[in-house]
């Protein structure tokens, strides 16, 4: 019955099965109809095929990318678009779309760091909050509605004025501005989920706050948020390129998108590649996580099945 | 086996004040079967939740054999004393498979040979190997709520509390339910407190019946009484009548109590 053939069929037949053999089997069949849904979605589909790309691209940069992204040759500066240089070359003659490419591995270290950070921060706030309420839950709402209170860039400025330019501090500041918005829902959803019967059913069998609040309660957080942080995923780009391009993120001459277009920028006129090329890349990468984001709400939604 | 003194449970403060529970007493020997029937709002459910441990404000006295139980339950408590609740479509993790739901109390009481015993558990609710694996929206009200009967009895307890455990289901399945309740109390010599609003229901499986209405116990009966109506209380006759079903004289001749 659970024999997993070869074919097609028999892989589906398996996947499919009401009466799974292992908890294992149980879960794939969950996964694979989920993955059915979210290629049901054209766009989600794409949006998840730039973030491919995007991921080769930053794991081969070496190999893909024709020239060396930071070496100057100034004999060579402010080319158009040419066989040689695909995206032209800028001020200092350096290749924009090996600057580009590299420039793709910032970026991923980016929101990966950031996701890594917040989001944890953000659903472990906001469950506790959520379960055990009264004082414990108005102190750490009202420290999250501090941190809420700040436009995220203005924040961000902050932190890194503070702790000095560079892609680490940028890094740490988005992240401490971007976890406030997770605990809100976090506690939004724990809050909905603590008093159902289910909840009540595993205290009354002894557990205590810790595993219901693992085990019980995150994972049912976790849907949405993952669909609000791969939705945030182009914000965090955009801040992280906003202080690359006010020159406190990533310094020169590390290939970071935000601070290309800033220096690109006085060039607009004349050789408009220089601004546009990693101008563009934000663009297709944040578009492509908003893409995403959209098609995972629509799978990961928990009202979607009982 | 379990005995309730006095309890008295309040909602609220001031103005909003709500008196849910007044002097409630009642014992429940070993082996028994025990109803709490009443209409909506009658507190009976919140005897129950004060019985399992879920509701903390309540004075009175709650025993169980012979030691009183405090408003913090020892774990050893939930060994005893179980419950399965009315809405099997609320009442288990939509996430988790059957298997997960029923390895969770093994996990926290650290039973060990998880494997044996929800096979076991499984097979005396009446379901199949085959539904072990499957997650809750794949089954059917009966058998989500044969999953929470074997939730309930997966850690040997001696008391269940059965909070309405018929009333969200088909009528064709509630009769199954039942009779399974009946035959693992018989198989497993358990104590079960039933709350229900269903007559019916709580005289085909409790021996002693107390009747409560705004949050005070009417009177406490037997099932013979109920069966040849000799009741005392006008208000239990008054109940009676209204679950023999729509009557039009009946319902003119109604009293508020």
């Amino acid at each position: 019955m659970s024999q997993q053939s070869p074919q097609m069929n028999g892989t589906k037949a398996w996947l499919l099965t009401d009466t799974p053999g292992s908890a294992f089997q149980a879960a794939s069949g969950r996964f694979y109809l989920g993955l059915l849904d979210f290629f049901r979605n054209r766009l989600a589909v794409v949006g998840l095929l730039i973030i491919v790309t995007l991921v080769i691209t930053a794991l081969f940069a070496p190999l893909i990318a024709p020239y060396d992204p930071v070496a100057a040759n100034l004999a060579n500066r402010l080319q158009p678009l040419s066989a040689d240089h695909w995206f032209g070359t800028d001020e200092l003659g350096r290749d924009i779309f090996s600057r580009i490419v590299w420039g793709s591995r910032l970026t991923l270290y980016v929101i990966i760091l950031v996701a890594i950070i917040a989001a944890p921060v953000g659903i472990l706030v906001g469950t506790v909050a959520g379960f055990f309420g009264g004082i414990i839950d108005t102190v750490l709402m009202r420290i999250t509605d501090i941190f809420l209170a700040f436009p995220k860039l203005i924040l961000a400025l902050a932190f890194v004025a503070a702790l000095g330019p560079g892609i680490e501090n940028a890094i740490i500041a988005i992240a401490i501005t971007s976890w406030p918005p997770y605990a809100r829902i976090s506690r939004a959803e724990t809050i909905t989920i603590r008093n159902s019967d289910f909840i009540r059913a595993i205290r009354l069998q002894g557990a205590g706050p810790l595993r219901i609040i693992t085990k019980h309660i995150m994972p049912l957080c976790l849907s949405s948020l993952i669909v609000r942080v791969t939705l945030d995923m182009a914000g965090i780009i955009l801040t992280a390129a906003g202080l690359g391009f006010l020159g406190l993120g990533a310094q020169p001459p590390s290939p970071e998108w935000g601070a290309m277009t800033s220096a690109g920028r006085s060039f607009i006129l004349d050789q408009w590649w220089l601004i546009t090329m990693p101008g563009t890349a934000i663009f297709v990468v944040s578009l492509a996580f908003n893409l995403l984001g959209d098609g995972l709400r629509e799978v990961l939604d928990p009202k979607s099945d009982s | 086996m379990l005995k309730v003194d006095n309890l008295n449970v309040v909602f609220g403060h001031g103005a909003d004040k709500n008196h849910a529970v007044k002097e409630v007493s009642f014992l429940v020997n070993r082996g028994e079967s025990f109803g709490l029937v009443g209409e909506s709002g009658s507190g009976k459910s919140t005897v129950l939740n004060c019985i399992s441990g879920l509701l903390s404000n309540w004075y009175g006295s709650i025993e169980v054999d012979g030691a009183p139980l405090s408003h913090k339950r020892p774990i050893s408590f939930y060994h005893k004393v179980q419950m399965v609740f009315q809405d099997p479509y609320g009442s288990l993790h939509p996430r988790h498979t059957i298997d997960a739901t029923l390895k969770e109390p093994i996990a926290i009481h650290k039973l060990g040979d998880a494997n044996q015993r929800v096979e076991r558990v499984l097979s005396e609710v009446g379901l199949g190997p085959q539904f072990r694996f499957r997650y809750p929206h794949q089954l059917s009200g009966g058998q989500r709520q044969r999953v929470a009967v074997a939730r309930a009895l997966i850690l040997e307890p001696e008391i269940v509390l059965l909070d309405e455990p018929t009333s969200a289901l088909d009528v064709s399945i509630q009769a199954e339910v039942l009779n399974l309740l009946q035959e693992i109390r018989r198989e497993r010599s358990l104590t079960y407190v039933l709350v229900s609003h269903d007559l019916a229901v709580v005289s085909h499986m409790c021996d002693t019946i107390s009747v409560m209405n705004q949050g005070e116990t009417v009177e406490i009966i037997n099932r013979e009484q109920l069966q040849t109506g000799e009741l005392k209380e006008s208000y239990t006759r008054q109940l009676l009548v209204a679950s023999r079903g729509y009557d039009r004289q009946a319902i003119d001749q109604f009293q508020d109590f």
